[in-house]
This record gives structure tokens, C-alpha cells and sequence, in this order.
């Protein structure tokens, strides 16, 4: 019935919307055959021709107002008003273009950091993953640690043994040297289970996947799967690559197939180069702990839940497993309890600081759009008032407060949605580049935030409510107009004195405003003292080489002659002045640290150790290559080795916490796992380890050859220009070893990367601020604009009376400084309050920092300045003569 | 207004819609044909007769075609659509309940 009605009406409304001129003409037509016709009929009955023509007319009892009646059965007014008011609208936005362009752009610049800031949400926190089915997808996390790390030996038995899943996977992460015939490259590899892509229920791109039914014990699946991104850069696409046999770290491994193109892992932001099966990790890591039931290395278990499964009934199960296991290996295995978490965050280990990082973001973009509708809403107020006699006018003339409300309200929307237009382009541009973006050089780290319709529709949502927001301002406004009285008073009529909605508007948005500019000072005073903080090493002027010799199939006794000669080659380059190995220099992401006990202590469980010491490995030269001080004792030597009594030099923070003091340290010995009694040999300085806001860490540094590691950096410290020095140790490097894949890059460059969080973080708040300011020079500007121009009457009145110029400054912009002072101060108070948050994500963020405060309020009132100046400039350019007698 | 006030409110719609259901007419013979058909009594003014057939096409329940008249003039002919035939039959049937009640009450003896 429905359907079929507007079968019948809908070409009817869209001929009355669409063909106006013919439906009209349509309309003459037909009522003008009728007066014909009955004209005829009288003139037939003997009228003359007048008197027929006069009692046709009489009879249709006025032809006008019964088209109108017509007219009005078309039921398509609401869009001929709509219509009419975009036209309307148009016209009057087309006649104030400055006006025009200020709200929208102040618009889009909101907007867009909306869109923006909510294509990163969506992206990393509610888009699903790119597998079927991905709500019922869920990984294991400890409650015990933030993360999902499980044994190998654990592992089966949850997936033996579980009733709640389909099946469970497991993989585990890392990197190797992948070698397709000429030259060896370095490669993420993701070690997964046999069925692992058949629990995503993944379909392959090209070829086939690896399945459970491939795995039959250690090392005997030697088949590699290559991520579609690898296969599309590293074999252009080769559709033969099926069957092709490739090294991974030397040993051969058939390429079986290719994943779908958008499917990166499961993690969303890593994006991994091949998959191997699990059972060959021997081969790809050079050690196994596929038998380890205590050691944590399956990095994810996932799995989808049974269809009728809830979370709760799955956690149940799977704690039960675990307590059967606890009590089975109570050696291995500790106490054991569970939470299921969407996996691509890997729960709450990254998802805890990636859901408050884009929370604190979204925040601040919220407090950037409130200001912008704060900042339109008292433009079109101001507009709305200049408008009072046009709104009276109509109003006289009978339009409704209704439709002129709903005029006002289309010109503040389309204002909203060409901002919003405008800002979303702004923000794809600004998307598209960063999902291409890789910033951290060493990790294949992508943030596939590449804009959808989720961030189309959030952007159309926040223009319209936008739209609502500021076009509601004027509204009481309208509704009090009486049309009488404005017209009467004339131009000019009428100054609010008191303190009106504007005024608080104004002052809410320079709250927000200083707000944001004060913690985005607060934040670049962080980073500028970040470049240059105290991190225990000079990173300029070094260059890292980062080797893992397994790729090249170095290990056991291979191993340290090969970094021996490592070391004699670089220094072997002219301008070297020292050389060295670490297993990973500070602040990169990932260092393992190591329980500390003291000498006395024998039993060596977690709950009796002093420190959980940050461990690295370290060959003689290292303190020199990375210009660590040594505060006393010595550093390790080359005759620290296997043979030799076990040391360690150990930072301050070690001594203090370990021994009590620096003193009490040197020469002492401690305990580990493993190694058994360590000598202290000496002691280094503090020094940044892992993040740069981090509080004083404890670090151990191990003789290599005591402590020896297939992965090392090597620290080259010359003064040399960087590409020079990058060759000569390429070829050094070549001459080596050809088939040994490495990654260079020059310290500080490596440092930027490791510290991209933070860093991204300050950045962000910096543009914040940024848009902040921009906003709070809009809104004064448009505040002293109008307040001057509202008031060019009497100001020209005072200084024809002779006035003198900063008497008719103080009248003209008197009230904006205020405005400006008061909100100044709140916010900065709220801004100091505020960026203690600030300081857990920034450098030294401190809002007591005399520089920060002084430069918060040197801002503001430059951008008073700024933006009162052409106002106060019209002021003063007033000629009372011409003034006065345009009135 | 131009309202028919001595015509029941809604019966404009059933008679328009009976007499398009005939033949297809323009608008100017309708007014012809009502005025015939009931005499004097259902008086409907020309002004009136227009907006309610511009309804009538706006509701879908008759369709407008313009044709050569009897007069051999262009004219724009109504007749009814399978909606308009369904509303017609709903409306003749509400008409008939309604003054079949009306007719019994009237009917009443007095006691």
C-alpha cells in the first residue's frame, strides 16, 4: 500500500519541485479552459461577453487565491522554504564574505582536528579487525601481568582443553634474515601455530596456508607465508612464488602462499613481512623453548568464542585450565588467572596507553570545537543584533518568527557544513599521510588510519551539531525582537551595558583558548628540554648497526669471534674514535631486565629480589663509544669471559638500591638467576632507559663475553660526516660478511624513532595550542570589530568633543581587554591545574616553570594586541565630520 | 472559503472520485456532471472543485493526462487509479454505514 501510494505521488512531488514552471503553467491552463468554457455557457445563455466574463470570475470566487489553494495541496512547502532559505542564506553569506570565510574556517580548523583526531580513534580503538567475524575474536591476558605472553607448554594445554573456544592459536613474534637468492634482507616474522589462519578464517590471496595438519613436531614445517604487502614489494607481485624455496636465517623454507591483502596480523599497528609455522622456531630464533614450560613466549593466544559462549562462562574455563595446570607443574607454573580482551591492542599492555592517549586528545579537539561554536556563536549573535531591523522589517511585513528562526538557523548550518566540508578534506589529506607514515624505522609500526565512513559520518554529525550548537545562540534574540521598536530607534539603537551572553561566550572561549595554549607551552617546553635532557649517553655524532648473527647463521662459538671482528673492522675506519657492542642501547623499545638479589639472599624467588635490574650486555669500549661517565671502578674487559670470576658495572641507581650507597657497592657482589655470584666492578651515571620521563631506573651492564647475545648494536662514535662514515662501514660490513643483513642509523635519528610516543604526543598538544590561538584571535578580533562598529557613532561624537586618542580606545575596546584579561586568567589557572596529566607523557612537564607561565601570558596578550589592532585602528582613524553627518 | 458548507465534510471526495470513476473527464465537465447529477441540492462552487481535485491527484487516487476535450481544445482529463478505485470503494462503503445510521435514527417512532 505504502510503496504503491508513492508510486503515484512521488513523480508528482518531484514535477512540483523539480518542474515549478510547468506545474504552474499546468495550472493556468486548466482553470483558464474552465473559464472558457463557462464563459461560453453564459454567452450561450445571453449574457454579453463582460457580463459572462465578470460571473465566470464570481463563480470561481477569486481565481488567485484558489491556486493558491491548489498550491497548497502539492505538499512540497518545507522544501520550497528550504530552498528559499539556502537562496536567502547564500546571498547573505555571498555579501559578507569576510564574515563568510572567518566562520568557516574556524570551522574546518575545529572540525578537521575532529575528524582527525576521531579517525585515530576509530582506526586503532573501534574499527574491528580485518577477519571475519572479528567480534567473537578474542585474546588471553594474564590479570596478573597487562599482557598475553604464555609457554608453548601452556599454550596446548589451554587448547586441548578449553570447551569455550573453536580452537585457539598462538604465535609469537620476531625477526630473521630472509634471503630469496641475491640479497639477504631482514624480516618480521609472526611464528604461528598450524591453525592459525583457519581460526581467523582467513582465505588465502594466492596459494595455500599452513595447517595444523602440516605440523608433525620441531622443525618440520619449513613453509613460509608472505603477507600480501611483502610479496607486492619484495617479488612484484610474481605470481610463481608459490613452491619457490627461500633462507630464513640460512635454512631453507617453501613459500606456500600469499595472506589477503588487508590483513596486517592482529595486531592493528604492526605490520608483519611472513608467517611461519611455530614448530620451527629453532631455525628461525637459533634456540627452541618449545619445551619450556616456564618460559613466556607464545607473545598472543586467540581464538573465536563458541557461538552461545559468553566471555564470563569462556574466563571460567579457562582459570579452571589454569588452576589444573598450577597444581600439575606447580614449579612452572605460577598462579594463573584470566580476562579476555579484544586482541588488536593486545588488551590493556598497549590498549591502556593508546585508549588514554586518544582520549586525551579527543578531549582537547572537543575543547577546540566548544571554543570555535563558542567563538561563531557570539559572531552570529552580534550578527543576529546587527540584523534586527531586517528581522523587524520581515516580521512587519508578516513573516513568522518561526520561519525567520529557521532562516537564520539554514545560513548557521550550511555555514557548519562548508566548515565541515572543508575540514574533512582537510583531515583525509591529513589521514591519508599518516597511514603511509612508518615511524619508528626499525619496526614495521604503520597506523592504518586511513579515513572511512565512521569518520565521514562523525564529521557530518559534529558539523551539524555544531550548526545547532551556535545557531541556536541568536534565537532568543529574535524571539524578543518588537519590530515596532527597532524600527523606530533606528540604526545604532539600543547598547547592551550589562554583561550579556556574548560577553560570557567570549569569556569561555578565551578559557578554552588559554587553556589550550598553556598546555601546549607547557609541552614544547618539555621537548625543547627533552633535546637536550641528561639521558646518560651523547647520541650525537654516534652511528648504531644493528646485527642479529643468526640471520647469517653465526651462534655458539661462531658468535663471538664474528663480533670481535665486527668491532676491529669499524674501529678499523679512518676518523673512528671508538667502538663498541650493547645488546641494545638505551631508550630503544623492548629492553629485558633481569630480578637482582642480594648476596646473602638463597632463595632466589621473585618475591625476595631488591631490584628488577634493566640488563645489557656490553663490550670494553661501550662507556666510551656512548660517553657514559663512569663514576669509579672500571669498566668490563675482553679478559671478562667465560673463564673468568662473573662482574658487572652497575649504575648509581643500582648501588643506592642494592647496597645503600655508591660506596657500599664497589666491590661488593649481588645475586641472578643463572650467573650466580656478580662482582660490582664499577659504576656509570644514571641515565634514561626506557622513557625520558621515567624516575631513576636500575641498570646492569654485563661483559658480553660472560653474558653473550646473538642480537647486538654496534655504537660507532666519529666525528665524520654521517654519510661518509654510513658508507665506509657498509663496505667494511660487506667485506665480513656479504650474507649478514644489518640496519643502520645515526643515533639521534634512532633516538626520535624510540621516542615517537612521546614525542607524537607533544606534537599534538603543540598543534592544539596552535589551533587554540587561532581561535582565541578570531573570537577577540570579532568581539572588538563589532563592540568598535557598534559604537562608531558615539566614539565619533567623543572625539569630535575631543577626546584624546587612548580615551577613545579605552571606549572602544575597554570591554573586549577586559573579556580577555578574565578569561586569560581562568584558564590559565585551569591550564596549570591541567597539565599535571601533562607531566606523566612529557619531559620535565612542569606548569610552575616561571618560562611557561611568563610565555602564557606573553602570548595572550600578543594575541590581544593582534587581534584588537585593526579594530582599534578603525577607532582611531574615525573622522567625526563624516561620521556624523552620515547619520 | 468556498466551502461547501452544506455539503458533509468528506462526501466532496466520494462524489469526485464516483464520477471520475465513470469516465475520465476534465474538470470543467466534472462541475457540469455534479451540477446534473444532483440537481440543486449538492451545491459545489467552481472555486472548490479545483483544489479538491488537485488533492485528490496529490493523494494518488486519480491520475492527470492532458487530451483533446470535446470541444477540440487541450484539457486535463482525470480518471481514477487503482488506489483512488480501493478509496472509493472505502469511502462509498463508510457512506453507506453512515447513512444507513443516520436514516435508522431518523426512522425512530416516537413513543
Amino acid at each position: 500500500m505504502r510503496i504503491e501510494h508513492w508510486l503515484y505521488t512521488l513523480p508528482l512531488r518531484l514535477r512540483s519541485l523539480f518542474r515549478r514552471d510547468r506545474v504552474e503553467q499546468d495550472l493556468d491552463d486548466e482553470l483558464n479552459y474552465h473559464m472558457e468554457r463557462q464563459i461560453e455557457q453564459y454567452v450561450a445563455q445571453g449574457q454579453s461577453p463582460e457580463q459572462a466574463g465578470r460571473a465566470a470570475l464570481r463563480a470561481m470566487d477569486g481565481v488567485t487565491q484558489r491556486k493558491e489553494e491548489c498550491r497548497d495541496t502539492r505538499r512540497v512547502h518545507a522544501f520550497d522554504d528550504l530552498a528559499q532559505d539556502i537562496r536567502y542564506g547564500m546571498r547573505v553569506l555571498a555579501k559578507s564574505p569576510g564574515f563568510t570565510s572567518v566562520a568557516v574556517l574556524t570551522l574546518a580548523l575545529a572540525i578537521g582536528a575532529n575528524a582527525v583526531v576521531f579517525g585515530i580513534l576509530n582506526a586503532l580503538v573501534l574499527r574491528p579487525l580485518n577477519v571475519p567475524r572479528a567480534e567473537s575474536l578474542y585474546g588471553l591476558q594474564r590479570n596478573d601481568a597487562h599482557f598475553g605472553m604464555e609457554s608453548y607448554r601452556n599454550y596446548l594445554d589451554f587448547h586441548d582443553r578449553n570447551r569455550s573456544f573453536e580452537s585457539l592459536a598462538g604465535y609469537s613474534v620476531t625477526q630473521a634474515g630472509l634471503d630469496t637468492g641475491d640479497n639477504p634482507s631482514r624480516v618480521w616474522v609472526v611464528e604461528a601455530t598450524g591453525n592459525y589462519f583457519d581460526v581467523m578464517g582467513l582465505k588465502p590471496h594466492l596459494g595455500r596456508f599452513f595447517h595444523s595438519s602440516d605440523e608433525h613436531g620441531p622443525n618440520s614445517a619449513p613453509y613460509v607465508v608472505l603477507s600480501y604487502a611483502y610479496w607486492h614489494s619484495h617479488f612484484s607481485d610474481d605470481r610463481g612464488v608459490v613452491g619457490r624455496v627461500v633462507r630464513l636465517n640460512k635454512h631453507p623454507f617453501t613459500i606456500l602462499g600469499v595472506a589477503p591483502k588487508d590483513y596486517h596480523g592482529t595486531i592493528v599497528f604492526f605490520f608483519p613481512d611472513v608467517f611461519v609455522p611455530l614448530l620451527n622456531t629453532e631455525q628461525v630464533e637459533g634456540y627452541s623453548n618449545l619445551d619450556a614450560r616456564n618460559v613466556r613466549w607464545v607473545f598472543q593466544t586467540l581464538g573465536h568464542l563458541k557461538p552461545g559462549v559468553t566471555p564470563a562462562q569462556a574466563i571460567t574455563d579457562l582459570n579452571t585450565i589454569g588452576g589444573w595446570l598450577q597444581t600439575q607443574y606447580p614449579k612452572e607454573v605460577g598462579a594463573m588467572s584470566f580476562k579476555l580482551v579484544p586482541p588488536g591492542l593486545y588488551g590493556d599492555y598497549l590498549g591502556r596507553p593508546v585508549k588514554a592517549f586518544v582520549a586525551g586528545l579527543m578531549l582537547l579537539a572537543g575543547l577546540i570545537l566548544l571554543a570555535a561554536c563558542a567563538n561563531l556563536g557570539s559572531l552570529f549573535a552580534a550578527r543576529a543584533a546587527d540584523r534586527s531591523r531586517e528581522v523587524a522589517l520581515r516580521l512587519a511585513l508578516g513573516a513568522s518568527r518561526n520561519r525567520i528562526l529557521r532562516t537564520l538557523f539554514t545560513e548557521a548550518v550550511m555555514i557548519a557544513l562548508m566548515g565541515g566540508a572543508a575540514g574533512l578534506a582537510g583531515s583525509v589529506v591529513l589521514l591519508r599521510w599518516l597511514s603511509v607514515w612508518q615511524p619508528v624505522a626499525r619496526f614495521p609500526i604503520n597506523i592504518p588510519v586511513t579515513p572511512d565512513t565512521n569518520v565521514y559520518l562523525a564529521a557530518l554529525l559534529l558539523a551539524l551539531v555544531s550548526g545547532a550548537l551556535f545557531g541556536i545562540v541568536p534565537v532568543r534574540q529574535v524571539l524578543r525582537t518588537n519590530p515596532y521598536q527597532v524600527i523606530k530607534a533606528g540604526p545604532g539603537g539600543a547598547i547592551g551595558r550589562r554583561l550579556s551572553a556574548r560577553d560570557l561566550l567570549l569569556v569561555t572561549q578565551i578559557t578554552i583558548c588559554a587553556v589550550l595554549v598553556t598546555s601546549s607551552m607547557v609541552a614544547v617546553r618539555g621537548l625543547m628540554r627533552s633535546l637536550d635532557a641528561e639521558v646518560g649517553v651523547e647520541p650525537r655524532h654516534a652511528m648504531l648497526v644493528n646485527t642479529i648473527l643468526r640471520m647469517a647463521g653465526y651462534s655458539g662459538e661462531a658468535m663471538p669471534g664474528m663480533q670481535r671482528r665486527m668491532i676491529d673492522s669499524m674501529q678499523a675506519i679512518p676518523g673512528v674514535d671508538a667502538v663498541a657492542l650493547v645488546t641494545m642501547p638505551p631508550l630503544e623499545m623492548g629492553a629485558p631486565s633481569q630480578m637482582v638479589y642480594k648476596d646473602e639472599t638463597t632463595d632466589l624467588r621473585p618475591s625476595n629480589m631488591v631490584a628488577d635490574a634493566l640488563r645489557y650486555s656490553i663490550s670494553p669500549d661501550y662507556f666510551q663509544a656512548a660517553r657514559t661517565r663512569l663514576l669509579s671502578g672500571r669498566s668490563v674487559t675482553w679478559h671478562d669471559d667465560q673463564n673468568a670470576p662473573t662482574v658487572a658495572v652497575v649504575n648509581r641507581e643500582f648501588a643506592r638500591k642494592v647496597f645503600g650507597s655508591t660506596a657500599k657497592a664497589m666491590g661488593s657482589y649481588f645475586r641472578m638467576r643463572g650467573t650466580g655470584r656478580v662482582q660490582v666492578v664499577g659504576i656509570v651515571e644514571d641515565g634514561k632507559y626506557v622513557t625520558l620521563t621515567e624516575d631513576a631506573t636500575a641498570a646492569m651492564f654485563l661483559p658480553i663475553l660472560q653474558a653473550p647475545s646473538n642480537e647486538t648494536w654496534l655504537v660507532i662514535r666519529s666525528n665524520r660526516e654521517e654519510r661518509q662514515l654510513a658508507t665506509a662501514i657498509q663496505a667494511n660490513l660487506r667485506k665480513l660478511d656479504a650474507g649478514l643483513p644489518y640496519y643502520m642509523q645515526t643515533w639521534t635519528k634512532e633516538l626520535e624513532g624510540a621516542l615517537f610516543a612521546s614525542r607524537v604526543a607533544t606534537v599534538a598538544l603543540g598543534i592544539m595550542g596552535m589551533l587554540g590561538a587561532m581561535l582565541a584571535i578570531t573570537g577577540i578580533f570579532g568581539m572588538a570589530a563589532y563592540s568598535v562598529s557598534k559604537r562608531l557613532r558615539e566614539l565619533g561624537i567623543r572625539m569630535a568633543l575631543g577626546a584624546r586618542r587612548q580615551e577613545i580606545l579605552q571606549a572602544g575596546l575597554g570591554r573586549a581587554l577586559k573579556l580577555l584579561a578574565v578569561g586569560s586568567a581562568a584558564g590559565m589557572i585551569l591550564g596549570v591545574l591541567s597539565t599535571r596529566v601533562l607531566a606523566s607523557i612529557v619531559y620535565e612537564a612542569t606548569p610552575r616553570d616561571p618560562l611557561v607561565l611568563a610565555g602564557v601570558i606573553v602570548a595572550m596578550l600578543f594575541l590581544g594586541l593582534l587581534a584588537t589592532w585593526i579594530p582599534a585602528q578603525r577607532a582611531l582613524s574615525l573622522d567625526p565630520l563624516t561620521l556624523l553627518r552620515e547619520e | 472559503m468556498s466551502r461547501p458548507t452544506d455539503l458533509v465534510q468528506g462526501t466532496l471526495d466520494l462524489l469526485l472520485l464516483k464520477i471520475v470513476a465513470l469516465e475520465p473527464l476534465n474538470g470543467w465537465a466534472i462541475s457540469q456532471r455534479l451540477r446534473q447529477v444532483s440537481g440543486d441540492i449538492l451545491q459545489v462552487s467552481d472555486g472548490s472543485l479545483y483544489p479538491a481535485l488537485h488533492k485528490l491527484e496529490q493523494e494518488g487516487w486519480i491520475a492527470a493526462e492532458w487530451k483533446a476535450s470535446e470541444n477540440n481544445r487541450r484539457a486535463k482529463f482525470y480518471s481514477l487509479t487503482r488506489l483512488g478505485r480501493r478509496q472509493l470503494e472505502k469511502e462509498a462503503a463508510n457512506w453507506t454505514r453512515l447513512s444507513d445510521a443516520i436514516t435508522q435514527v431518523v426512522r425512530l417512532e416516537e413513543a
